[in-house]
């Protein structure tokens, strides 16, 4: 961020000390800036054929009767298949959700549609042919006959009102009905406090909306039996199990998944949705490659949506500004059907952070997730917790003015202090480390806070209005400690796993289970190898992405790379070189005392000519004429890091807006982030993943939200429809930032990914309602557009 | 279907080839000659991903069929740097930290790029206008703006 970054040079060092914490230009920035880097869409296979999806366009109909001769009969059309042809093929077709929760139904999930259609975009037949337009033509021609059905798309009214289900199996639409704290001491709590403030709020639909659409290449090998899929994944090994447990049955060791160049994802490329799995299956049929690429409209449709919650919350407060307790209820929508984690992301994602950065001493909240006629709702960055603290920073806005206090100084009264941490709170979460208050002094210095209150109270007199939005964020990052993610349902694990090995020769190869979509591992994990083995950058391999290359993984999602992935590489790669060591202490005949390592070299202390580099130590390891007794040649570690708890990174966000009444337009003056990842690997990077997580955050308070029209079809299906936000919408971006290292992450680090979008949309919104103080407005539905504003103030009246 | 001769100029390079009247510009480039640098992310001229530079104007490529560029002369992202050289514009969104996914890279380098040939020191407003109908979901822009104005202030020279 800006103040690490100068203080570290930009450009690449030439020797590996002093990498880590400086702003390394990126390696992988090359390929992609000459247009050589491949993407899925890119892959091209000899004898490729195209599939393309007939998808409904209802959203709740039972399939009565699908005839594809037609379309069969066309010139250049390979094979037309339907949902039953599939069920035929006896593979296990079906995809599992990964978190169970206390009473969960999972219905059943099937890779294309056979009896119902259960939302818009559902497939309910697949064309291969010679060419991606004859695919397309073919759709056309293949004739579907429905029986619509009613539906509902919204997650309250799909629980309270007399709907037919969604699915059979849940009646009443209700998937799960979950509750976390302590909810008699929140009744007393709320029974002894002086005020009681609450908030109703909504949070729409976000389409994920990665520039890259989802897309698959298959290709089954008749020959060796093998399939490999060249995919759009955020986590390609986590796709290969889903793919041979959940919907294929190939045995695991005889699929290779592949994530070439991913062009963004936050997190909706994380899942198993049923094309890819439609992909690798036509390609078994035919036995020949198939592609398969989403549209941009298939995608908003297709991919999973994020937030769709509906909230009543309050907080409970004493006369000086005590906070005493929080409470929330919230229906989430989880779609049509349970994605991997959509029950996962609105129950303990969300539910435990609703303590914010807060002492609060009593909290409950229930979610119930319902099903509704729409896309499946899933992870999107900041995924639960973004909603969580969306959730108690509307609650700070609402409580400040409850009790007459600058909304700032109420939120510093209640901040958990230095010296609490671990704090546990009552929200059932550990806090690592945390200066909450340093962060957030920070941001408001760089705004000027004080001043900017008197110039909001000066400009409101000309009749303009001017609004501060503070957020405070923390959020549980790296998923996960394994143990406690099974204990609460995860049906994974939250480990990373790389391997670390130095080639005969003294280069070194880093292997990473994780898989990157712009986030620059490749270069972040070098700096972290560079470290640790004083190493040059420029002898450093990083490998991602292949299932083949890269035995075991987890992926990239839940800002766990630096952490998690980042510590399996410290990990393997201290490993390495403690071996290195042995064989340093046995080659310099020196005792393990006498030996010292100094960016790269083991010398002799007071001795440095008597010394041996780790690459030659390396070349020495996999000679073998010279190694200490007993010990086996090479020079290569794996390392499997299990974190014993979340990483807890957070900061303060501080929008400045001015709202024009008449209009309704909000435009926004400054925004000024401050956060704290603990230790930073590359500044560039970090601040690179601040201002586009900002982005995302800022789109979501004023500009995106998806809608479902009365025939509950998706009225937001295309991009000047839905608005993912453009160059001229959003603010430059003032970035700061405080280290404080997790005290249990080898590296300190605690992530970045989702922090910013976490923490822009309340900072956005709160700027907004306080700029419309005057008016009695306390609170605005996201996204506040003009229309939203205009409203409000009674423009519709 | 019918089909059409068309010849088109690529980076410098003549190529003649057949395609449907239905096929897109950007089909063209990328399935038909194998230029897969620009990226299709919406096929509704809304992204820009798929900007290529038609007779010297940057262009969304799926708003054109391929049969409407015959004869014309079009650059690609590939066609920027030379013997492995970043152009200025390409090694200022390297230093600025100006991609993450790289996605809308190449459509915006040719969009900020055209914009540079004829912008006089450009204030930060004005590259966002410039750049307004190109999308990108990772860096918010910022950096983008950054890369933009370092080769405009520094008179970068070439850009493209
Ligand atoms: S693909 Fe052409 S503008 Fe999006
Ligand atoms: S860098 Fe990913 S879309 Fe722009």
């Amino acid at each position: 961020m800006s103040d690490a970054a100068e203080g570290g040079g930009v450009g690449e060092p030439d020797d590996a000390e002093g990498v880590f914490g400086s702003g390394v230009e990126r390696r992988e920035d090359i390929p992609l800036l000459t247009g050589e880097g491949d993407y899925t869409a890119d892959v091209s296979r000899p004898g490729m054929a195209h599939l393309a999806i007939r998808r409904s366009d209802h959203a709740h109909a039972r399939i009565v009767d699908i005839d594809t001769s037609e379309a069969e009969a066309m010139e250049g059309v390979a094979a037309v298949y339907t949902g039953e042809d599939v069920v035929d093929s006896g593979v296990p077709n079906s995809i599992p959700t990964a978190w169970m929760l206390p009473g969960l139904v999972t219905p059943q999930y099937r890779i294309l549609a056979t009896d119902k259609v259960r939302h818009e975009g559902s497939g309910v037949a697949a064309v291969v042919a010679e060419s991606p337009q004859r695919a397309r033509d073919a759709l056309d021609r293949i004739d579907v006959e429905y029986e619509e059905l009613d539906q509902v798309t919204e997650p309250v009214e799909a629980v309270e009102k007399d709907v037919p289900p969604v699915h059979e199996e849940a009646e009443d639409n209700v998937a799960f009905d979950f509750e976390l704290g302590d909810e008699e001491a929140v009744e007393e709590a709320f029974a002894d406090a002086d005020h009681v403030a609450s908030v109703d709020l909504r949070q729409p639909r976000i389409v994920p909306n990665a520039m890259e659409p989802r897309a698959a290449v298959a290709e089954w090998e008749d020959r060796t039996e093998k399939l490999r899929v060249w995919m759009t994944s955020q986590n390609p090994h986590l796709h290969r199990m889903l793919l041979s447990a959940g919907t294929l049955g190939v045995p695991e060791n005889r699929i290779e998944v592949i994530a070439p160049e991913v062009g963004g994802g936050f997190g909706s490329k994380i899942y198993h949705y049923p094309d890819e799995a439609v992909t690798a299956w036509c390609s078994m049929q035919l036995g020949r490659p198939v592609k398969w690429r989403a549209s941009r409209q298939e995608g908003y449709v297709t991919d999973c949506h994020g937030r769709d919650h509906d909230t009543t919350a309050e907080i409970a407060l004493d006369d000086d500004g005590t906070v005493r307790g929080v409470r929330a209820e919230t229906h989430a929508g989880l779609g049509a059907q349970l994605s991997q984690f959509g029950t996962a992301t609105p129950s303990y994602l969300y539910a435990t952070v609703l303590s914010g950065q807060y002492t609060v001493p009593a909290i409950h909240c229930r979610v119930v997730g319902a099903f509704t006629n729409t896309t499946p709702v899933d992870a999107y960055r900041g995924a639960g917790r973004a909603e969580g603290i969306y959730v108690i920073e509307r609650l700070m806005d609402v409580g400040a003015r409850a009790v007459g206090m600058d909304p700032a100084e109420f939120r510093r009264k209640n901040l958990v202090q230095p010296e609490e941490f671990p704090y546990e709170s009552a929200a059932a979460l550990v806090y690592d480390s945390g200066e909450y208050e340093r962060a957030m002094d920070k941001a408001l210095e760089h705004v000027g806070y004080e001043d900017l209150r008197e110039r909001q109270e000066r400009l409101r007199e000309e009749g303009r209005y001017l609004g501060i939005g503070v957020a405070n964020f923390v959020e549980s990052a790296g998923l996960s400690p394994s143990g406690l993610a099974g204990d609460l349902g995860s049906q994974a694990g939250g480990w990373e796993s790389s391997i670390v090995r130095f080639d005969s020769t003294g280069t070194l190869t880093v292997m990473a289970g994780t898989a990157d979509q712009g986030q620059g591992h490749r270069t972040t994990y070098a700096q972290i190898a560079a470290e640790e083995l004083g190493v040059d950058l420029e002898d450093i391999e990083v490998i991602e992405g292949d299932t083949d290359r890269i035995p075991q993984g987890m992926g990239t999602y839940g800002s766990r790379s630096a952490s998690v992935g980042g510590g399996a590489i410290a990990r393997a790669a201290r490993e390495v070189r403690s071996k290195a060591r042995e064989i340093a202490e046995h080659q310099l005949e020196a005792s393990s005392e006498d030996v010292v390592f100094d960016d790269g070299t083991f010398h002799i202390e007071g001795a440095p000519d008597r010394s041996l580099h780790i690459q030659e130590i390396a070349h020495e390891a996999y000679l073998g004429h010279d190694l200490p007794e007993g010990m086996d040649p090479g020079l290569e570690e794996t390392n499997f890091y299990d974190p014993e708890n979340f990483t807890y990174p957070f900061g303060t966000h501080v929008a400045v807006v001015e709202v024009d009444p008449e209009t309704g337009e909000t435009s926004i003056e400054e925004y000024v982030a401050v956060d704290d990842c603990g230790e930073v690997i590359n500044p560039m990077i970090v601040e690179g993943q601040v201002h586009g997580g900002i982005a995302q955050g800022i789109g979501a308070a004023l500009y995106e939200g998806a809608a479902y029209g009365d025939d509950g079809t998706l009225e937001t299906r295309r991009m000047d429809e839905y608005a993912v936000p453009h160059a001229t919408q959003l603010p430059d971006f003032e970035t700061d930032n405080t280290v404080t290292p997790s005290p249990h992450n080898p590296l300190g680090v605690k992530g970045v990914g989702e922090s910013a979008t976490i923490a822009a949309a309340p900072a956005v919104v709160s700027a907004v309602v306080d700029a419309l103080e005057p008016f009695d407005i306390e609170h605005l539905d996201m996204p506040i557009t003009p229309e939203t504003v205009w409203r409000a103030l009674g423009g519709a009246e | 279907m019918s089909e059409h001769e068309i010849t088109l100029t690529v980076n410098g390079e003549k190529h003649e080839l057949r395609v449907e009247a239905r096929t897109l510009l950007v089909e063209a480039l990328r399935e038909e000659l194998g230029y897969t640098g620009a990226n299709v992310g919406c096929e509704t001229g809304r992204c820009g991903a798929c900007t290529v530079r038609v007779d010297g104007d940057a262009l969304k490529s799926c708003t054109r069929f391929a049969v409407q560029a015959d004869g014309a002369e079009i650059e690609t992202v590939e066609g920027l740097s030379e013997e492995g050289e970043l152009s200025g514009l390409q090694a200022s969104f390297k230093r600025n930290h100006g991609l993450q996914c790289g996605f809308c890279t190449p459509g915006m380098l040719l969009t900020a790029g055209t914009f540079l040939e004829d912008a006089e020191d450009p204030s930060r407003a004005e590259i966002r206008e410039a750049i307004e109908g190109n999308l990108c979901r990772c860096t918010g822009y910022h950096n983008i703006v950054d890369a933009v104005e370092q080769v405009a202030t520094d008179g970068g020279g070439e850009s493209l």
